[in-house]
């Protein structure tokens, strides 16, 4: 359990990604908003000091890239780059260069995808390509399952940043095995871990952080909201709830009932006797 | 010679990097280059000389998850 101080006595804990700390504890998306000028209000509304992006072709005299180029810059968040789409080693490993060289940081987002239905992370092929990327000098933020060996190994590869999912990308199902992310929880006290993917209300962002996680990652869920800006700002406040909960010490369940209202001195109670 | 860019058989008369950006009419001042997996910084892409069947990759920053 962390420090039960009081709130009023402190400012909120920072969560700290490979050592650079932030305020926010959200990081979002900028794929699939309505419009590049709402991925922006979203991003503003959201407070998230983190945004992800992708790597994809340009096509012969095209200006897409330098037209979104443009919009993260106006934004002044850290941009955290991802290998979206890659299903090998070698894809994932040559996208996180590309990235690097694109973006000048040595932050990625490694994701191998291992199944087209679910998008499952190949979880083998990721822990291949953590390894070398460490070597490389990345700073990995790897996008794994609940599984804790798979995190244990990422963990052993030099990733500082696990990432388990809550359920498959874009389902909006929330946290679906509970049990394991707590277990990843509480054997991994020291790692970084965000819960990406699968988050479809701020409710479910609460419960993520709630379990003590240290940030959260989604997109689709703001992105696809009818207003994208007020659900952005719902995310917000929910992740600041959750973790305003967790500091704070949440009660544990119990399986029989438990009176809230002092039992001594029940008008007409009488003591069997 | 032919070489793959981005997926796509490509007739060039280009012998490096930065002739077949000028020839396929690349402006995009935020690409980033690779060759047959091995990403290329900007600064040499006059001195990379290209071979027939080369597998170039150009990309550039979008929107991601």
């Amino acid at each position: 359990m962390r420090s039960r101080s009081s709130r009023r006595d402190r400012e909120a804990e920072l969560v700290a990604f490979y050592g650079k700390e932030f305020a926010s504890r959200l990081l979002i998306g900028t794929a699939g908003y309505p419009s590049p000028a709402i991925m922006q209000d979203a991003v503003r509304a959201s407070g998230a000091e983190i945004v992800t992006v992708s790597l994809r072709r340009e096509s012969a005299g095209g200006r897409m890239g330098n037209a979104f180029w443009s919009l993260i810059w106006e934004l002044g968040v850290t941009v955290l780059p991802n290998t979206a789409g890659c299903r090998s080693v070698r894809e994932a490993v040559t996208t996180a260069q590309l990235a690097r060289e694109l973006f000048d940081t040595p932050w990625i987002k490694l994701e191998v995808i291992g199944d087209e239905e679910t998008l499952q992370p190949e979880v083998v092929g990721l822990v291949e390509a953590a390894a070398i990327l460490v070597k490389d000098g990345f700073e990995v933020f790897a996008y794994c399952t609940e599984d804790l060996t798979v995190a244990l190994r990422l963990r052993d590869a030099g990733c500082r940043v696990i990432m388990p999912w809550a359920a498959p990308i874009g389902s909006a199902r929330g946290v679906l095995n509970r049990d394991a992310l707590k277990l990843l929880r509480a054997r991994m006290p020291d790692a970084t871990l965000v819960v990406d993917a699968g988050l479809g209300a701020p409710s479910h962002a609460a419960d993520a952080l709630e379990l003590g996680y240290d940030a959260v990652l989604l997109n689709t869920a703001i992105a696809k909201a009818s207003d994208p800006v007020g659900m952005a700002r719902a995310f917000r406040l929910a992740v600041e709830a959750g973790r305003l909960a967790y500091e704070s010490g949440l009660m544990g369940p119990r399986d029989f009932a438990s009176p809230s209202t002092p039992v001594v001195g029940t008008p007409f109670w009488h003591a069997v006797s | 010679m032919h070489v793959i860019v981005n997926g796509e058989r490509t007739e060039i008369a280009a012998t490096d990097l930065n002739g077949l950006l000028g020839e396929l009419d690349y402006e995009n001042t935020h690409v980033v280059i690779a060759v047959n997996y091995h990403v290329v910084p900007r600064a040499r892409w006059g001195e990379t000389e290209l071979s027939s069947g080369d597998e170039i990759e150009i990309v550039t920053p979008r929107q991601g998850g």
